[in-house]
């Protein structure tokens, strides 16, 4: 690995390492400010845990951060992480509980902007909408959850000293979910926009076991978080446990359990798939934010006592954040996409291509789209997919789904099938009717991804995607993840 | 109950504290004893109590010594530590207040008249109901808050019972004709009997704001 890739990595390794000295606190913050748990104790479990989580469950939540925007140039995805990293800064620095996720989601969405991207709307849309029910949802679990206790409390009638060994080893238990969940959760902001570029290959390590090269990625990004923890995470426990929260042990572990309980509910892949088996609605995957969580859980508390001594400004600095932390983020990394194209030379977006060839016509017409009004259009190549929308937009009503699906057929993307360059990707990635399906193919170009996609399916039944139903996902996902690997490794740069 | 062995640690501090509170209770029951056997003239057994009593003190301080290190060099309940230690610390006061009449008693030798001694018993017993009260509150302290106010008001009440009694007492005391020097030393006695029940009435007000704020 070249040393460049080290130096575009490092923004987001900076965001880890922010993300563990502020974050950690919202899971042993009043455990160690109020003395329960010694802070070495704390910030071992807490890294340990972090690092398991995000390698093992933070898969889920990062494809939704890529459908949002696939950051396609690696200086490109080292300008978006530091854009965020620097609107943490700033707002912490302002006294705002800020969230890496916002700044994260508002970055990613700047960078669509600047490379012309279609920004996912849907996406966008279950993001905020998850904002927004994340505080929500966890006033709801803590307020039921600290009925619950105080009732077995009352009834369990323990000594006060055991009542403190308990509460202690609840705490560490809890605290070791609440690192887990907030590393499974979060470690797509941390290191999701560097994914689509990851400069590692997987490896396998026995016949099972198979370690991504976003797994490789995210256990960089923990480790980045656990040095965090580390070394800067002291002072904001002891502030969050003595300052801000006045809580009793007690409270705390509800706290703590609640805001984990809803970080790992949107990020548990498990659980999705649990769900859809039971024809259950599933929940979506999505990076929440854990200060957000842990405010919720405590104004859940806080209502539950009558509401009085609450800290209703905290209610307005959170909205506060919902709209400042992702517009200032976004803005940022609009600006300075610029200044590194234009000053300092790096290509921050791979040049993309929109073309309605008459195959792509032929394709979208066989998905059902009116292709009548549009087929003026064909040969005229656009630079970016939101041209391409305005083009069509000036022929047919369209929808963005619809604009979706011609913006997927449309992207030229050459990929020559070269046979040689397969061992790149590692022995155990594709599994051998996969292999063969690549081989197959050898010399054949294709111009767009789907083409590629077919052609593949068209080989190998392990090629083709499931039905999209909400229990096929996971392997949906897998399969994306895969074929992300070869795009990559046949990819051939554009001639213009 | 065996849950953990990571627990055992808790169970022996546990027991620690239970014993405090018994030897505190032990403490009034020896004391109640011993007098009432002075006021019978039954010497021996005075002696025998009132070595009682010394042990029960001593034992008492070493107890109470040994929670708090616990308590401090494990870090263990952070919030109410110094409640606890407060709590602990006025207990052993009561075994103080139990100790020092007996060995007045044991020194100066008074000569309790008749007609006292009927009022003397009355104002022992309050006194002990009081302590015995003050112990249940601590131990509901510990275990379940709920029901610290059920004994609570106990305390309260043999506190009252042991003023009434006392002046009583007093009053008899010094309108009979015996002499100055006389009445003023079993005033003494009386009053020396009745600090403890003022002492565990202390001990219960504080009682009560600990436990306000733990159910906080």
């Amino acid at each position: 690995m070249d040393v460049a890739v080290l130096i575009f990595l490092s923004s987001g390794l900076f965001l880890g390492w922010s993300l563990g000295a502020n974050d950690a606190a919202n899971v042993f913050g009043t455990a160690v400010g109020t003395r329960m748990v010694r802070f070495t104790t704390a910030a071992i479990i807490c890294s340990a845990f972090v690092i398991l989580g995000a390698v093992i469950s933070g898969g889920g939540v990062a494809h939704t951060l890529g459908k949002l925007g696939a950051i396609n140039a690696i200086p490109g995805a080292f300008m978006v992480a530091l854009a965020a990293a620097a609107t943490v800064y700033l707002m912490t620095k302002a006294g705002l509980p800020v969230s890496t996720t916002q700044a994260i989601v508002g970055s990613i969405v700047g960078w669509n902007l600047f490379s012309g991207s279609l920004t996912d709307t849907a996406t966008l849309v279950t993001l905020t909408a998850t904002w927004v029910i994340c505080p929500l949802l966890a006033a709801a679990i803590a307020a039921v959850l600290y009925k619950g206790v105080a009732a077995g409390l009352r009834a369990a009638k323990l000594h006060l000293i055991r009542l403190d060994a308990y509460t202690r080893a609840g705490l560490i238990l809890a605290g070791a979910f609440g690192a887990y969940s907030l590393g499974a959760n979060n470690i797509a902001n941390v290191m999701g926009v560097f994914v689509p570029v990851s400069p590692f290959t997987a490896f396998g390590i026995g016949e099972q076991f198979v370690f991504s090269s976003a797994q490789q990625l995210f256990l960089l990004g923990g480790v980045a978080i656990a040095v965090g923890v580390f070394t800067y995470s002291k002072r904001v426990m002891m502030t969050v446990g003595r300052d801000i929260l006045r809580l009793s042990p007690i409270a705390a572990f509800v706290v703590v359990v609640s805001h984990s309980l809803v970080l790992f509910l949107f990020a548990s892949q498990g659980l999705e798939h649990l769900l859809a088996r039971a024809g259950l609605p599933t929940i979506p995957l999505v990076p929440v934010s854990s200060s957000q969580a842990v405010i919720g859980a405590i104004i859940g508390i806080g209502l539950l006592k009558g509401g009085r001594g609450m800290d209703y400004r905290l209610l307005g600095v959170v909205g506060v954040g919902w709209l400042a932390t992702p517009v200032i983020a976004g803005l940022f990394c609009f600006v300075a996409l610029f200044i590194l194209q234009n000053v300092f030379n790096q290509q921050v977006y791979r040049p993309a291509e929109y073309a309605l060839s008459e195959t792509v016509l032929a394709r979208a017409a066989a998905a059902g789209i009116d292709v009548a009004p549009v087929r003026a259009l064909r040969g005229i190549r656009y630079p970016s997919a939101t041209r391409l929308g305005d083009a069509l937009g000036e022929r047919i009503a369209i929808d963005n789904q619809t604009l979706k699906t011609f913006v997927a057929y449309a992207e030229v993307d050459r990929m020559t099938i070269d046979p040689r360059r397969l061992p790149d990707l590692g022995d155990s990635l594709l599994t051998a009717p996969q292999l063969a399906a690549v081989e197959r193919l050898a010399g054949q170009t294709f111009i767009h991804r789907w083409m590629l996609d077919e052609a593949l399916a068209r080989e190998s039944g392990e090629w083709a995607p499931l039905p999209p139903t909400t229990v096929n996902r996971i392997a949906n996902r897998a399969l994306d993840e895969k074929r992300q690997a070869v795009y990559n490794l046949f990819r051939v740069a554009p001639t213009r | 109950m065996k849950p953990f062995a990571i627990f055992r640690k808790t169970r022996e501090l546990e027991s620690q504290i239970d014993q405090f509170c018994d030897t505190v209770d032990q403490g009034g029951l020896a004391f109640k004893l011993g007098i009432t056997s002075y006021l019978e003239g039954d010497t021996a057994a005075f002696e025998d109590k009132l070595k009682q009593v010394n042990e029960l003190e001593s034992q008492g301080d070493s107890l109470r010594r040994m929670i708090e290190r616990r308590l401090y060099t494990q870090t263990l309940i952070p919030e109410s530590r110094g409640d606890v230690l407060g709590l602990l610390e006025n207990m052993d006061q009561i075994l103080n207040k139990c100790e020092g009449p007996m060995w007045q008693f044991a020194i100066e030798k008074p000569e309790i008249p008749n007609e006292f001694r009927a009022d003397f018993a009355k104002l022992l017993e309050a006194v002990v109901e009081a302590v015995e009260a003050l112990v249940a509150a601590s131990r509901a302290f510990f275990r379940g808050l709920e029901t610290v106010s059920d004994h609570m008001h106990k305390v309260m009440f043999y506190e009252k019972e042991a003023d009434k009694v006392s002046t009583k007492l007093k009053m008899a005391i010094f309108s009979g004709d015996l002499d100055l020097a006389r009445k003023a030393q079993l005033r003494n006695f009386v009053e020396h009997i009745d600090n403890i029940a003022d002492t565990a009435e202390d001990v219960a007000d504080r009682l009560a704001i600990y436990t306000i704020k733990r159910s906080i």
